[in-house]
């Protein structure tokens, strides 16, 4: 698409967007959000520019091979889930680790591996969405 | 073969002698146990892998096991260190180092296996992994077809074991086979006849009997220490260890003994006459071998202690004769570029190491004492003896050792001593690592026959115990057995067979007339496979038009009769339409989608239309929105969204909608839509009108903070209570968008016209 205002306007927005689907990701344990919703905004941050500036360039953006990023991801729902077998949990129990006190009242913060799931999550959905978009933006 | 090896590139490298060094490793292991194997300890190893399902990772040790894990292990180390020699300076040599060893461990775990199913899965593994090595040259065509043609038979077969060893389990309530075993025989028992055929079934094709033998002489395609490996020594006795395993519990009737006997009778048989029949000397081994799985399927048939001494001795002679005459026609191969048995003499010269241990093992295979091979013989024909069919069976042993007489004195004999032909190559000795393996076996075959008093305690002793399910007396390998009625036999097998070598040219010629007038079963497979490749581009003609529209007519179709049979077989009791008390907002977001539905229906404007399928789909995330379940209805306008901009994309570059065509179908369409529509309705309302369960939202309601520190409890749910289940789904969409990028990616030799968006989640 050959528009400036939307060139340039794109650019804003999908650093914007971009940010928002992190936001999105860390805040969805309490709150709407997750992973999946997550991916999904990221992935349509990097669909807009490449709209906006062509595939090529959104490749260029994103740096790392979209296939590959899905793959990290799946990798690492996968560590997060097999964690739990050096504490002799079944497979995917969420292991929590509590920083600066000894329960979630007291803790500063934790460390869980249910999180990291979440970010598998997030990645898997967003590699996966692009490789297909940008094969598709490619072959049309 | 040897093509793509360098004789002078470094051959010691790190995949190689890793390889070597454990499974070296893991023989010394397995020699510890032998002391207390033999004084009648199995052990056990034995952790939980599905309990529920009484799976378990378990392991036994017994005498049967560990002589195979012994050979598995001892020959492995061998061979690997013979084909890191073989293979120098192959480009994928990293590669078959890594196959070679996958299957060494794969025959281990099937060999030590006492779980069912844990059998099952290396049985598997092997059958993969041999793919794998048969298929190693894979830029030939021959190779890719004759390991594909191995894996298929022996797959189909490792399908019928999977079925009875699931039928053996829940009739016998435990899948531990030392338990199963424990129990003896079930012959009688209900199930018993269907359990025992498919097992026969697995090994049949496993051990290459005839009438499915003809997999074997095609697998040797593998590059040469494969076949001295799995062709030999290991994975085509997996079927004869499968049997020899279960026999306590299978043997014991009429029909285990008459299969056995008259399968393994003809594949002997059949096998040592096709064997005198090959010109390449590999060919020649690989059906001398199909001969040994006959002879030892035929003696397994008999429960005597004879029958199975003689078994499990000359299992024992023939590992270690015919992987070192494997790796003797690798080293011949290797030093003159042929393996022609017309061309090929006179190298006794040239190469007096490698002319010895053939000399070696080619005694031990004609049975001459001292040598083991020998005391097999004698083992056999007192077994045989003893059997049911007892004619029939003996009349097969001899024809059979006496055309391995021959045999052996045409692979281990002629090539050396007999008139040289004109080779490609100047021959000269091959180099240690080569060596040292069937110089060893040789060797050792010679020892084995000069002390059978310590082979049988510490090794066939054993063994026959554990095939018997009872101690054994003992006591049967000797030199000098006595003139008896055995010994007489084996005076005849060598006249017989001395005779048979100084004709075999001769016969080698009838025996070739005579094969090309018989069935030949491996152009028959192919006719076969080309048939079922028929079948499936016929179907698939039919059922996959490529017309996207018919497709979702199809599954339409099938979805509403889903619905409405079960509706009208137990149809539900009443469905009530209550619109009362419905705010103005919620006539709103209904008049959106319905207005969108509309649009959709009737423009003839593709961008028309996708505007008005989102104008659906935010109104359904409107509903969402009201019935607050925010994470559903941010998913679901961003998914709209996505799916808006992508075919936004798609339909850019495709043509305005056919008025011509599109109105031939429209009437059909619009039935179906109504229809599925209406029931999905029906369906609905007959949902909402039972009474809401509320367990499952108390739980999670109640357990997200508490158990999982979330208060979001969608997100709790996906990520934490059913981790497992997000875990599939992502897999899914990896799986998905993988496909559809190969689908875009890869039809570019082919203008990709049809399905634009396949692959879409949600």
């Amino acid at each position: 698409m050959n528009s400036i205002i939307f060139t340039a306007g794109a650019r804003i927005l999908v650093a914007l967007v971009f940010v928002f689907s992190l936001f999105m990701l860390l805040r969805g344990h309490h709150l709407p959000g997750g992973g999946f919703i997550g991916g999904l905004l990221g992935a349509i941050s990097f669909i807009v520019y490449a709209l906006a500036c062509g595939s090529e360039e959104a490749r260029k953006a994103l740096r790392v091979s979209p296939e590959g990023l899905a793959m990290v991801g799946l990798g690492i729902a996968l560590a997060a889930g097999l964690v739990s077998a050096l504490f002799g949990d079944p497979l995917f129990t969420g292991q929590w680790y509590w920083v600066g006190g000894d329960s979630y009242e007291t803790a500063l913060f934790s460390i869980n591996s249910v999180l990291v799931f979440d970010i598998g999550v997030y990645l898997v959905v967003l590699g996966g969405i692009l490789s297909l978009t940008f094969a598709f933006d490619e072959e049309t | 073969m040897a093509e793509d090896s360098d004789p002078n590139a470094p051959w010691v490298n790190v995949a190689g002698m890793t390889t070597v060094a454990i499974t070296a490793a893991l023989f010394v292991f397995f020699l510890l146990y032998v002391p207390e194997v033999a004084a009648g300890a199995p052990v056990l190893w034995s952790w939980d892998w599905i309990p529920s399902l009484q799976i378990r990772m378990s392991f036994w040790l017994d005498g049967l096991s560990l002589m195979f894990a012994l050979l598995i292990t001892g020959i492995g180390a061998f061979v690997m260190l013979y084909a890191a020699r073989y293979l120098a300076g192959h480009p994928q040599y990293n590669r078959f180092a890594l196959y070679l060893f996958s299957f060494m461990l794969s025959m281990l775990g099937l060999v030590l296996a006492d779980n069912l199913v844990t059998l099952f899965v290396f049985w598997e593994l092997t059958t993969f992994t041999s793919y794998l090595l048969i298929g190693f040259s894979h830029g030939d065509p021959k190779s890719r077809r004759n390991a594909l043609q191995a894996l298929l038979l022996t797959a189909a077969g490792g399908l019928a074991l999977l079925a009875g060893l699931i039928l053996l389990g829940m009739t016998q309530g435990t899948f531990e086979i030392s338990e199963i075993n424990a129990a003896g025989s079930l012959a009688g028992e209900p199930y018993y006849l269907l359990i025992l055929l498919l097992f026969l079934a697995g090994a049949f094709t496993k051990s290459a009997q005839v009438p499915f033998h003809f997999w074997l002489p095609n697998a040797m395609a593998a590059p040469t220490p494969v076949s001295a490996y799995l062709h030999s020594a290991t994975m085509v006795k997996a079927g004869v260890y499968l049997l020899a395993r279960m026999h306590p519990s299978l043997s014991g009737s009429d029909v285990w003994v008459w299969v056995l006997t008259i399968f393994g009778a003809v594949t002997a048989v059949f096998a040592s006459l096709m064997a005198l029949r090959q010109i390449d000397l590999k060919q020649t081994l690989a059906y001398t071998t199909l001969m040994a799985l006959g002879t030892l399927t035929m003696f397994l048939a008999g429960s005597t202690g004879y029958a199975i001494t003689a078994a499990m001795t000359f299992l024992l002679v023939h590992s270690l004769y015919k992987a070192c005459l494997f790796l003797t026609i690798g080293v011949i191969d290797h030093a003159t570029g042929t393996r022609d048995a017309d061309v090929l003499g006179g190298l006794a010269r040239a190469m007096p190491i490698t002319a010895t241990m053939a000399a070696l093992a080619g005694l031990a295979m004609a049975g001459i004492p001292p040598f083991l091979g020998f005391i097999a013989k004698e083992v056999a024909y007192a077994g045989a003896l003893g059997m049911a069919l007892t004619i029939f069976v003996v009349l097969m042993s001899l024809a059979a050792f006496a055309l391995m007489f021959a045999v052996a004195a045409i692979v281990a004999y002629r090539p050396f001593f007999g008139p040289q032909g004109a080779l490609p190559r100047k021959p000269h000795e091959g180099p240690w690592p080569m060596l040292l393996g069937p110089a060893t076996l040789a060797v050792l075959g010679l020892l084995a026959g000069l002390m059978p008093g310590v082979t049988a305690h510490y090794l066939v002793e054993p063994a026959v115990a554990a095939v018997m399910g009872a101690p054994d007396e003992g006591g049967r390998l000797k030199l000098w057995a006595g003139f008896n009625l055995p010994l007489v036999l084996s005076l005849l097998t060598f006249a017989l067979g001395f005779f048979l070598y100084l004709r075999h040219l001769d016969l080698r010629a009838r025996l070739a007339r005579i094969e090309a007038r018989g069935p030949n079963l491996d152009a028959r497979w192919d006719w076969l496979l080309e048939r079922f490749m028929d079948f499936a581009k016929f179907q698939t003609r039919v059922i996959q038009t490529g017309v996207m529209r018919q497709y979702l007519f199809a599954t339409f179709t099938v979805l509403s009769l889903a619905i409405l049979v079960p509706l009208i077989l137990r149809p539900v009791g009443g469905v009530t339409l209550a619109f009362a008390g419905l705010s103005l907002i919620e006539w709103g977001v209904a008049f959106l989608i319905a207005a969108g539905t509309i649009l959709v229906v009737l423009t003839s404007s593709r961008i028309a239309a996708l505007v008005g399928l989102g104008v659906v789909g935010i109104g359904v995330a409107l509903i969402f929105i009201m019935y607050s379940a925010p994470d559903v209805a941010i998913t679901q306008l961003l998914v709209e969204l996505l799916v808006v901009v992508l075919l936004a994309v798609a339909l850019l570059k495709m043509p305005y909608l056919d008025p011509s065509n599109r109105q031939v179908h429209r009437p059909f369409d619009a039935a179906l839509a109504v229809v599925v529509g209406g029931l999905t309705t029906i369906v609905l309302l007959a949902v909402v009108d039972v009474p809401f369960d509320r367990r499952l939202t108390d739980f999670f309601e109640g357990a997200s903070w508490t158990e999982a520190f979330g208060r979001n409890i969608v997100n709790v749910i996906l990520v934490d209570f059913r981790t497992l289940d997000t875990f599939g789904e992502i897999a899914v969409v990896i799986v998905a968008a993988l496909g559809a990028y190969a689908l875009l990616k890869g039809g570019s030799r082919r203008a990709p016209e049809d399905e634009p968006a396949k692959g879409e989640k949600e």
